[in-house]
């Protein structure tokens, strides 16, 4: 009985039906009444009604899963649409070719000129450095974790490597700036010194041995995405299936060959996909950036040896200058493009774990 | 290619338990040795322990010997790499590498040994295949995934692997247990067409399938649960399954237990 009005309720605004949401509680009346009503109603009914039985309990999981995800999404839209609206206006009262320019000038709303390209090239070497760093450590790490180190040492081990996300960022960007800058000043002249007919590695628009540059951040931000790297790759190499490597075992393989055969075809995907939640958070990092990389404004080399601000930290330096509309906006704007980047970033992860797991099956 | 395994007090650890006491037995070259006997009597670790596959469970422990044609295969200085590559294994559940095509799966054991002459590992996939009764099913898709396959195929795959490398020995796991029964014939088929080359040792439980395969049978027991698993006795199949020397054959054979 209250199945059938249950179904004729759900069926009921299609088909036109009498009864307005508001007699809710009184299906009970309204139930008996929909069987003898004409026609109309009950062919679209039956075939629906008769089949679905949808308890209360599942209704109200289903509701709240599927509240869940719809408010995640439109939070995410939100933020995305709250850009896009105070981005608009500083974009139209800019001077410069948003992405074209390098300048940043945002101080007199009445005159605005800024452009993202010092700001991505920056961000973008920084997290390439990073992560052409923390991949191969961070792949190391975790086949040694899991196919190599004895069971009592990988527990404190990868614990340990673990500890490395706790530290807050900005004792990161002390350190990068006051000790290892230092630290790798020889190493950076050397680079610069001997590989410097190499664009990427000539002079940068601070002198090589200031440490504050895009070398020093980049291996600041490695040590920093290493862990999220290891802790996704360790985890699937992991469950790499035991059948896959006895059987590489006793076709007489040896540990390596056992790692090259079944564990990294079986964990790559998940390795790169690892590598890009890493990325994201190399792109987004903040404070040990803005501590780290000297000001200038003399515009980028597209050398390693450069310094600037990334996205992030220009936004984060900017925020004296927060007084009005406009030049929120032009902040606001770069931060969309970040926003935008870390999303395709996303996005590519997908792609290429889709990829490659078809090529499994 | 095909020699004989003399197995001598061999003992089998766990890390503290002991799992397998005392066994002795001569597997003959081109044939086929059936290992029987109730789950946990230690069959397959004996299985495990001819080829160095024992030891690959950490705190694992091996005494005893394992002579392959009078060579120890547990003497210092040998190294189980090469013992594996000699005798070949193939498991429970077929496990070809599923990122590879069904080509590389069969050639992954020569691949591993260096060989890299393309016109051998043509010849080699097609030996193979045709020695595991698989290259007219597959033939015309050698560069598809080996994951690809059904059960039976997959295991005879398996198969394939482990003779292209031209193994002097053979060891099954329960080859069939996870296979329906025409893909089980198809392989009990093959095993009697490899024994003309191979020495095959195969572990089962189904004992339709040793009285059907072997040569000679190998009956394990447990004396008690917590105690380790002994052999009972071996000798000619059809002496085992007509007329067992021992009552726990006997018993086990006529369905009394196990």
């Amino acid at each position: 009985m209250t199945e059938s009005t249950n179904s004729e309720w759900r069926s009921a605004p299609p088909g036109e039906a009498v009864t307005p949401p508001g007699e809710a509680g009184s299906t009970l009346v309204g139930g008996p009444e929909e069987p003898v009503s004409p026609e109309p109603p009950t062919p679209p009914e039956q075939p629906g009604g008769k089949k679905k039985v949808v308890r209360l309990g599942d209704r109200l999981f289903q509701g709240v899963a599927t509240g869940s995800g719809i408010f995640v999404v439109s939070i995410i839209a939100a933020i995305g649409l709250f850009l896009l609206v105070r981005a608009i206006p500083a974009l139209h009262a800019n001077e410069a070719n948003f992405l074209l320019s390098g300048q940043w000038r945002t101080g007199d709303p009445e005159n605005m000129a800024f452009g993202i390209v010092d700001l991505a090239w920056i961000t973008v070497a920084s997290s390439l450095v990073a992560l052409i760093i923390a991949m191969p450590v961070a792949g190391g790490i975790a086949l040694f974790l899991t196919q190599y180190a004895p069971k009592v040492l990988a527990r404190p081990f990868a614990y340990v490597v673990d500890l490395l996300a706790a530290v807050p960022s900005v004792i990161y960007g002390l350190w990068g700036a006051l000790v290892l800058a230092p630290v790798l000043k020889p190493v950076a002249l050397w680079i610069n010194g001997t590989l410097g007919w190499i664009p990427i590695f000539a002079d940068g628009n601070v002198p090589a041995n200031s440490g504050s540059n895009v070398f020093t951040a980049g291996i600041v931000l490695a040590v920093m995405i290493l862990p999220i790297i290891t802790g996704v790759a360790r985890e699937v190499f992991e469950r790499t299936p035991s059948a896959q490597i006895e059987g590489a075992l006793a076709l007489g393989a040896t540990k390596w060959e056992v790692v090259r055969t079944t564990v990294w075809p079986f964990g790559r995907s998940g390795f790169v996909g690892g590598a890009m939640l890493g990325l994201g958070r190399a792109l987004g990092e903040t404070v040990a950036l803005t501590v780290i990389l000297s000001y200038t404004f003399e515009g980028p080399h597209y050398s390693i040896f450069d310094a600037g601000a990334t996205f992030a930290s220009r936004i984060a330096l900017g925020s004296a200058e927060f007084n009005n509309h406009l030049t929120v906006g032009a902040y606001i704007a770069a931060g969309l493009v970040l926003f935008i980047s870390t999303f395709a970033v996303n996005a590519l992860a997908r792609w290429i774990e889709s990829g490659s797991g078809k090529g499994k099956k | 290619m095909a020699k004989r395994l003399d197995i001598n007090d061999l003992n089998l650890y766990y890390n503290k338990f002991h799992a397998v006491q005392d066994v002795t037995l001569q597997v003959h070259a081109r044939s086929v040795t059936a290992f029987i006997g109730p789950s946990g009597c230690g069959k397959s670790t004996v299985l495990r322990a001819l080829n160095r596959m024992h030891e690959v469970i950490p705190g694992s422990r091996v005494e005893g010997s394992v002579l392959l044609d009078g060579e120890n295969v547990y003497a210092p200085g040998v190294d189980p790499v090469q013992v594996r590559r000699t005798i070949g294994m193939v498991f429970q559940r077929a496990n070809p590498f599923p990122t590879m095509s069904i080509r590389d799966n069969v050639v992954a054991g020569l691949k591993l040994a260096g060989v890299k002459d393309k016109k051998r590992l043509e010849e080699v996939t097609e030996r193979s295949l045709r020695g595991a009764n698989l290259w007219e099913e597959v033939k015309d898709r050698l560069n598809k995934p080996g994951g690809g396959l059904s059960g039976g195929q997959q295991q005879r795959l398996c198969i394939a692997r482990a003779i292209a490398v031209q193994p002097d020995v053979l060891l099954m796991d329960e080859p069939c247990s996870a296979l329906d029964p025409i893909s089980t014939l198809a392989i009990e088929d093959l095993i009697a067409e490899l024994k003309k080359d191979y020495t095959i040792v195969i572990v089962t439980h189904n004992m339709q399938q040793a009285a059907r395969v072997s040569d000679q049978t190998a009956f394990f027991n447990l004396p008690e649960v917590g105690q380790p698993g002994q052999l009972v006795e071996i000798g000619e199949t059809g002496k085992i399954f007509s007329n067992p020397s021992q009552k726990a054959t006997e018993g086990y054979i006529s369905g009394r237990f196990g």
